[in-house]
């Protein structure tokens, strides 16, 4: 393309979901996790101030920490829908968002749409509940349950923290074989072996700064791997997608008339006097102006930007006088096309108490675009600890994920979710309720 | 509880020592959030209030519809629900930014839902924070808005932290914990029936320390009563009250002049100022984050029951 694509700069923001069930001690970490990280930034602001802040050991750091986990734990059950905290920290160097997904039955739905905007997922493991006896060591069924889940919504970074260590005497052997434990079990998912950490939430080791309890464990802290993350956009599409959010028009529709076509690259680069295709409908214009409304890049940006890539957030005009609104995707002339889709097979997974209609058709939002789809049939509803289909039961009701066929009402330009989240997702609602009823991952689409 | 707040000088180096690339992050976000509003909403609007929330976000509104050298016009209104109990800095801050901003303000008074009987407070000088939700109810009504952007965060308060950035309210501007809508990827869904209402939060995810990061990058000015000043202020139950005409020195209180600055510009009858000499956002960052107090944990007297009261208002439609 011309363009020496060089590394968008979106390293600044970490998110993550912890996944665990009741008492794995995922409260623990997260309190943790804010509370020793607030530590390090004041220690960063506070030696370049006059003013010394008491740096607290682990051992106090453990009262305090319950009055914190505490506000975590105790915060009502407000019988919310979906039931994702979202909480806040940083370090001199990251921003981390973290989706506290809680741990009880209604979790599917939960994680499924925290980890729709994470970059990692911490899975913990309650060292103190995994049976030794046996070899390999035995996991939980909930462990299973959440590296299944995981693994489906193709979570770029999975990480395992092994809690509890200091119940355990810190020991290297029992780390070890739970390590083997879940290396079996992410090959049996077809998922590679993520990295794991032995850490002890209640007494801080290993989760923020390291601990010379763990001698013999040589990696990174929980928090230094997760704050030299790579979270920049995930660049496996690597064609141009900008799918049009909103048309903007200024000074009447003279001929000097502004329509600006406003959205965010979503992949790829795109430049001034590139040919570009505008779809579904096809037709062909050339990119007049671009201009970048984020960024450092948007102080100069009076008369424009040479280009543009995936993250940014813009506004282009088209040299030609074609139809674009918004639903529509504009792709590269030049570049492998999206696929055209009256028909799509997705992994659904329904959000809903009503459970899913075949009857019915359901408002799909797909990108920036808005179509009626019906879901054809159910192919397989999943067993989640296994990944494995059951086929007798065609019946998608809350927190199952289901194997679907869906057709559209009107074309849809869509890529598959591997390939990319903007083009590959999508949610269905009821136009009943105008309820949220399911999220989609496109499988495949013809 | 007043903890004897430490003085804190921190070099201006302070700031730039912190990353900020994950302000452009957030920018995006914020800006995408903001066009979703437009796109979907037939009538929304922003409201502003002169509060550094709304100072940035109104701020990312003209980055989202700028287009290289062109004047800028917001597609939407701004909305001040005007507590007639502000800082007379922050009225004339307002005024002053809107008129440079070109935007269309409207205004609408809690004074005038005092008059209708539609608001009625105990005593003359209650706080009207809570007043404001009646207030804001009528201004849907009258204006028929669909969408009202505010700059609330998850961050600001523990009740918040599972609030949507779409945040659904039915016509009586309720807030049903059971009819928010599960929000994934950055698929927004705002569709309502008549007389239903969605409140949207395109700073969300932002914390205190990155607006005061981004208030410095972008150089935003702001009312100076965010900035350490002098002020009379009478020391109450482990608070600072500043003596205004609304809040007088009783007589058997003794006030003193004080170096203060104000985190929040809410209701003046409920927002206590904190010792600071803080004078830039360097110094506001290094005090923020090292004195940990929340935003609304110290500074607003009416929240002295914070989480509970904050979700009680935001189920009358507050916020
Ligand atoms: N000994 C020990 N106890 C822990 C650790 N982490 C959590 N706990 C305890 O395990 C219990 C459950 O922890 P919590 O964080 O509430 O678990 P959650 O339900 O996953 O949030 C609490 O009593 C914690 O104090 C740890 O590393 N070591």
């Amino acid at each position: 393309m011309g363009i020496n694509r060089f590394q968008n700069d979106y390293q600044g923001v970490v998110r993550f979901i912890t996944c665990g069930s009741v008492d794995d001690g995922k409260s623990t970490l997260i309190g943790r996790l804010l509370y020793d990280s607030k530590s390090v930034l004041t220690d960063q602001l506070s030696s370049l101030s006059k003013t010394k802040y008491a740096r607290v050991t682990a051992e106090d750091a453990a009262v305090d920490l319950a009055l914190l986990t505490d506000g975590l734990e105790a915060e009502r059950e407000q019988g919310i829908t979906i039931d994702v905290a979202y909480r806040y920290f940083a370090t001199p160097r990251r921003k981390f968002i973290v989706a506290d997904t809680p741990g009880h039955e209604q979790y599917t739905r939960n994680m499924v749409t925290g980890a729709s905007q994470a970059d990692v997922a911490i899975i913990l493991v309650d060292a103190t509940r995994v049976d030794l006896s046996s070899d390999p060591a035995t996991l939980l069924p909930q462990t299973k349950r959440h590296t299944a889940i995981v693994k489906l919504l193709g979570l770029r970074h999975v990480v395992v923290a092994v809690n509890k260590m200091d119940l355990l005497g810190y020991d290297q052997q029992v780390f070890n074989r739970i390590g083997v434990a879940i290396e079996r079990l992410a090959t049996t998912l077809g998922l590679p072996t993520p990295q794991l950490f032995p850490v002890s939430a209640l007494f801080g080791d290993n989760v923020v700064t390291r601990s010379k309890r763990f001698g013999w464990y040589e990696g990174p802290s929980l928090l230094e791997w997760l704050e030299s993350l790579d979270t920049g956009p995930r660049q496996v599409l690597e064609e141009m997608r900008f799918p049009v959010q909103y048309v903007a028009r200024q000074d009447g529709s003279g001929a000097d008339g502004f329509r600006g076509y406003l959205g965010r690259v979503e992949s790829g680069v795109i430049r001034i006097g590139q040919q570009v295709r505008v779809l579904p409908g096809g037709s062909t214009a050339t990119v007049a102006e671009i201009h970048i409304s984020n960024g450092e890049r948007s102080a100069d940006d009076d008369e424009g930007v040479a280009f543009a890539q995936a993250g940014d957030v813009i506004a282009l005009t088209l040299k030609e006088d074609v139809d674009v609104s918004r639903g529509d995707l504009i792709i590269a002339h030049d570049e492998p096309a999206p696929t055209l889709a009256r028909q799509l097979s997705a992994d659904l997974c329904w959000l809903d108490a009503d459970p899913l209609s075949t009857s019915r058709k359901y408002v799909l939002r797909h990108a920036t675009n808005t179509v009626y789809a019906k879901v054809r049939d159910v192919k397989q509803v999943l067993d989640i600890e296994t990944l494995s289909h059951v086929v007798d039961n065609k019946i998608l009701g809350m927190n199952a994920i289901g194997q679907v066929v869906i057709s559209l009402q009107k074309q849809i330009a869509t890529d598959t979710f591997d390939q990319s989240l903007a083009t590959g997702t999508f949610v269905m609602i009821d136009e009943a309720t105008n309820n949220t009823v399911a999220a989609g991952l496109i499988r495949s689409a013809c | 509880m007043l903890t004897e707040q430490k003085f804190i000088h921190s070099e201006p180096g302070a700031l730039n020592t912190l990353n900020n690339e994950h302000l452009d992050w957030l920018e995006a976000e914020s800006i995408y959030i903001i066009r979703e509003v437009v796109a979907q909403a037939a009538n929304p609007a922003m409201l502003f209030s002169g509060g550094k929330d709304s100072i940035v976000m109104l701020h990312l509104a003209r980055k989202a519809f700028r287009f290289g050298k062109r004047p800028i016009t917001l597609p939407f209104p701004l909305l001040h629900i005007d507590t007639g109990h502000n800082y007379p800095e922050v009225i004339q801050f307002r005024d002053e930014i809107v008129k440079e901003s070109g935007a269309r303000l409207i205004v609408e008074y809690v004074e005038d839902s005092i008059r209708r009987g539609s608001v009625r407070l105990r005593r003359e000088t209650d706080s009207r924070n809570a007043a404001q939700a009646t207030t804001l109810l009528e201004a849907i009504d009258k204006h028929r808005f669909d969408a009202l952007m505010g700059g609330a965060r998850r961050d600001e308060e523990k009740a918040r932290a599972k609030e949507r950035i779409f945040s659904f309210r039915d016509e009586f501007g309720q807030w049903d914990p059971k009819a928010q809508r599960p929000e994934l990827w950055n698929l927004y869904n705002s569709r309502i029936a008549s007389g239903e209402n969605m409140r949207v939060f395109p700073i969300s995810n932002w914390t205190e320390l990155d607006v005061w990061q981004y208030i410095a990058r972008e150089n935003l000015s702001l009312p100076s009563i965010y900035y350490a000043h002098t002020r009379e202020v009478v020391r109450k139950n482990g608070l600072l009250m500043a003596v205004t005409p609304l809040t007088p020195r009783a007589a058997d209180e003794t006030s003193e002049l004080l170096s203060v600055r104000f985190r929040t510009v809410g209701d003046i009858s409920c927002t206590c100022p904190v010792l600071s000499t803080a004078g830039n956002p360097a110094e506001i960052i290094a005090e923020t984050v090292i004195t940990d107090i929340t935003e609304r944990g110290a500074t607003r007297m009416d929240d002295q029951t914070s989480e509970s009261s904050m979700e009680r208002r935001k189920k009358e439609g507050y916020f």
